[in-house]
């Protein structure tokens, strides 16, 4: 998409013109990024050596997604590379992984999805809310809460595992879907706070006093002008959060960890790795299943989540 | 634009006095909850929900002391409330909960909206309430309940002191965790970050940089246990017979080398570095991402007036970028070392922590729930915390130092 082979497509408007004029165009394009070209680190070797980290970071995943549809039996004995000179294919290595009975990794792709909608949801409501105040309410002790929110984003959340776990045992929530979306909705509060907390300094405080004047109180506000105004914030984190959970291990093995009704696919997939490490067809297929989705997701809003991360870390 | 509220200045007297420092006079107090006159009845509502939130953690917080001794029996709640063995009994209990929540919340705001003459305290306490509040009983205090238990025995009944400590400082076994621990975060934000600054350099305003630096990008949106069995399939292993092909691409290569096939991940010391490869793959697209917006704020006119005094390739690189995006480059440091400390996923998926590649994280999964040394890995988890710390001071420091050049 970014490359600009074959001919040219004239842009609608001046479709006379367009032949006449887009060759030369081209030609002084090339030749600035030429003469540019010269200027900059290029030379045979930096081309070489960004080729061959391209190449490096993408053929792993790539010999993954080839060996899936792969039979099992070509699999275990020949290299993925070999495809090319003696392609097949099957879907056999899917529909083992997602409705065989050892596997079922469908079961555990709705428990994900269940998992992740109110982890992100939650976290991010409150989050909000509690951003909100902290950029335009004022009240007592607002300056202290404030940074001891900020603080506890240092606080590794293997620190809290242990105890939070009691507690659920302890009111009989073990092993159910509410223990990790409060997990997740706790850990997430700290940095959700921070960030959409940054994004909502930045709205300029004439905004926030004309409707004051206007008489609005401060709900009114918060959703009336700012949510309109924090939509890429809001992505930006939504996205965040959601890579976050539907990736997490520790908190879903720590919390459903034994309960194959809650677990979400990581867990079913870390233990596949245990108990049939050497059953490639299921591991390659398990894996596509499992990161297909935030994958999709990444590539539809990656423009959100860049912004995110940059007001997130560049900021402080 | 300028706002000057002293954030960080927590010390500095009654927040009072620094509230009026946006250059407009002190607001009416209209304007605290709006020109309409609000209810009495809803003010009742609100206060009402705050005790009962604030009672709520008390009762819990007395419990989870042992003041109170209330336990509810597995199985109390109904199963298609806590874990639905349907799919739609998931997706309905899924809604249910969104539902719930926002209605709980929308009762919360519209109370604090419909109200007469609220304070900001009880206003301000309906927005930070909820998050406060679960920032201190699902976090703070368990932290505190881990640090105390670091210091008992498996039971969490006997003190011990520092034993803990010791034994992890001084035993054999934890000897290969610190150590291993140390050499993923080095090697993984240096190897990261050099990598990402080398890559966004090199593909910067090229042609296909849309596309290369998408390629790079990918794998942050992997989970770790994906990346895991990825890098796995990579250094798969079959012994060097007649008629058995290597399925692992890493050992093809040996082999079409002329080397022996290795056993990447089983074979100690050495199999540590190819677990750390797992994360630098990982990390490098955050890296490069960060870098590489760094690297085009840099201003035009430093690089056109360094180009005239005839710098350019590596001089250019070495003079002009890498001090200009000094400060990103700390931030993606940093960033990724407090990564590498937490993560525990590779770990856990490629080898359980056998065979030496052991990590303090992983340590602390295993120790807690497979060992069932709760002290241990109570200690192990506060270790981890303790090594957080210098990091987040650097980086501190280091903002601060930037902000005063600037």
């Amino acid at each position: 998409m970014t490359t600009t082979g074959g001919p040219p497509i004239p842009p609608p408007p001046a479709e006379g013109l367009t032949t006449a004029r887009t060759t030369p165009r081209k030609l002084t394009k090339a030749e600035l990024r030429a003469a540019e070209a010269k200027t900059r680190l290029t030379s045979p070797w930096a081309s070489g050596i960004a080729i061959v980290i391209a190449i490096l970071w993408t053929v792993p995943t790539f010999g993954v997604l080839l060996s899936s549809i792969r039979p099992q039996a070509s699999i275990q004995s020949s290299g993925w590379w070999t495809w090319f000179t003696n392609p097949e294919f099957t879907l056999a290595n899917y529909e083992q992984v997602l409705y065989g009975t050892g596997t079922a990794f469908s079961t555990f792709f709705v428990n994900s999805v269940t998992i992740a909608l109110p982890a992100v949801l939650i976290p991010m409501t409150l989050a909000l809310l509690a951003a909100y105040a902290f950029a335009w309410i004022e009240f007592r002790g607002r300056d202290v809460l404030f940074v001891a929110v900020f603080s506890l984003q240092i606080v590794p959340l293997q620190i809290a595992l242990i105890p939070l776990l009691t507690e659920y045992v302890n009111w009989g929530f073990a092993g159910s879907f509410w223990a990790v979306w409060i997990s997740h909705s706790i850990f997430a509060l700290p940095l959700a706070i921070f960030l959409l907390h940054n994004f909502m300094k930045d709205v300029p405080p004439s905004l926030i006093e004309a409707a004051r004047v206007d008489g609005a109180g401060h709900v009114k506000i918060f959703f009336r002008v700012l949510l309109p105004l924090l939509v890429p914030a809001i992505a930006a984190f939504g996205i965040f959060q959601f890579l976050w959970v539907w990736n997490d291990l520790l908190v879903a093995l720590t919390m459903v960890g034994g309960t194959p009704n809650v677990a979400p696919l990581t867990v079913r997939l870390a233990e596949l790795v245990g108990s049939r490490g050497a059953d490639w067809h299921l591991l390659t297929a398990g894996a596509l299943v499992a990161i297909i989705v935030p994958l999709i997701v990444f590539l539809a809003l990656q423009r959100f989540f860049v912004r995110g991360l940059l007001a997130g870390s560049v900021k402080g | 634009m300028s706002d000057t509220r002293p954030e960080s200045d927590v010390a500095g007297g009654p927040s009072a006095a620094t509230t009026t420092t946006e250059g407009a006079p002190p607001p009416p107090a209209h304007w605290r909850t709006g020109l309409k006159e609000g209810s009495t009845a809803w003010t009742v509502v609100l206060v009402a929900l705050f005790g009962l939130a604030v009672g709520a953690a008390v009762v819990f917080l007395l419990n989870a002391v042992g003041i109170l001794n209330i336990q509810v029996e597995r199985g109390t709640w109904p199963v298609w409330f806590t874990s639905p063995t349907t799919a739609v009994g998931k997706l309905t209990i899924m809604v249910f909960a969104v539902v719930v929540f926002a209605a709980v919340m929308t009762v919360v705001l519209v109370a604090a909206d419909r109200s007469k003459r609220l304070s900001n305290g009880l206003l301000a306490a309906a927005f930070v309430g909820p998050a406060a509040l679960m920032l201190g009983l699902g976090l703070l205090y368990p932290a505190i309940k881990t640090i105390r238990g670091s210091f008992f025995d498996r039971t969490s009944e006997n003190f011990i002191g520092f034993d803990n400590y010791v034994s992890i400082l001084t035993g054999g076994g934890f000897r290969d965790v610190l150590t291993n621990t140390a050499i993923w975060v080095i090697l993984v934000p240096i190897f990261a970050t050099v990598i990402g600054l080398i890559y966004a350099v090199l593909v910067d305003r090229t042609r296909f940089e849309g596309l290369a630096k998408g390629l790079i990008f990918l794998p942050m949106a992997i989970s770790l246990v994906g990346a895991s069995i990825i890098w796995r399939f990579v250094y798969e292993f079959r012994p060097d017979q007649e008629g058995v092909n290597q399925i692992g691409l890493a050992n093809q290569f040996l082999v079409w080398l002329g080397f022996e096939p290795y056993q990447f991940i089983i074979t100690p010391r050495l199999n540590t570095v190819f677990l750390i490869v797992v994360m630098v793959w990982i990390q490098t697209g955050f890296a490069m991402t960060l870098l590489s917006a760094a690297i085009k704020n840099i201003p035009d006119d430093i690089i056109e007036a360094a180009r005239l005094d005839g710098l350019a390739g590596m001089r250019m690189f070495r003079y002009i970028t890498v001090p200009s995006i000094r400060p990103a480059l700390i931030v993606v440091l940093v960033a990724i070392t407090m990564t590498t400390l937490k993560a525990f996923d590779i770990v856990y998926t490629m080898t359980g922590g056998n065979f030496r590649t052991s990590v303090v994280a992983n340590e602390f999964y295993f120790q807690s729930f497979r060992q069932g040394q709760i002290g241990v890995g109570a200690t192990l988890a506060v270790v981890l915390f303790i090594l957080v710390i210098p990091v987040v001071i650097y980086q501190v420091r280091q903002l601060r130092l930037a902000e005063e050049i600037r």
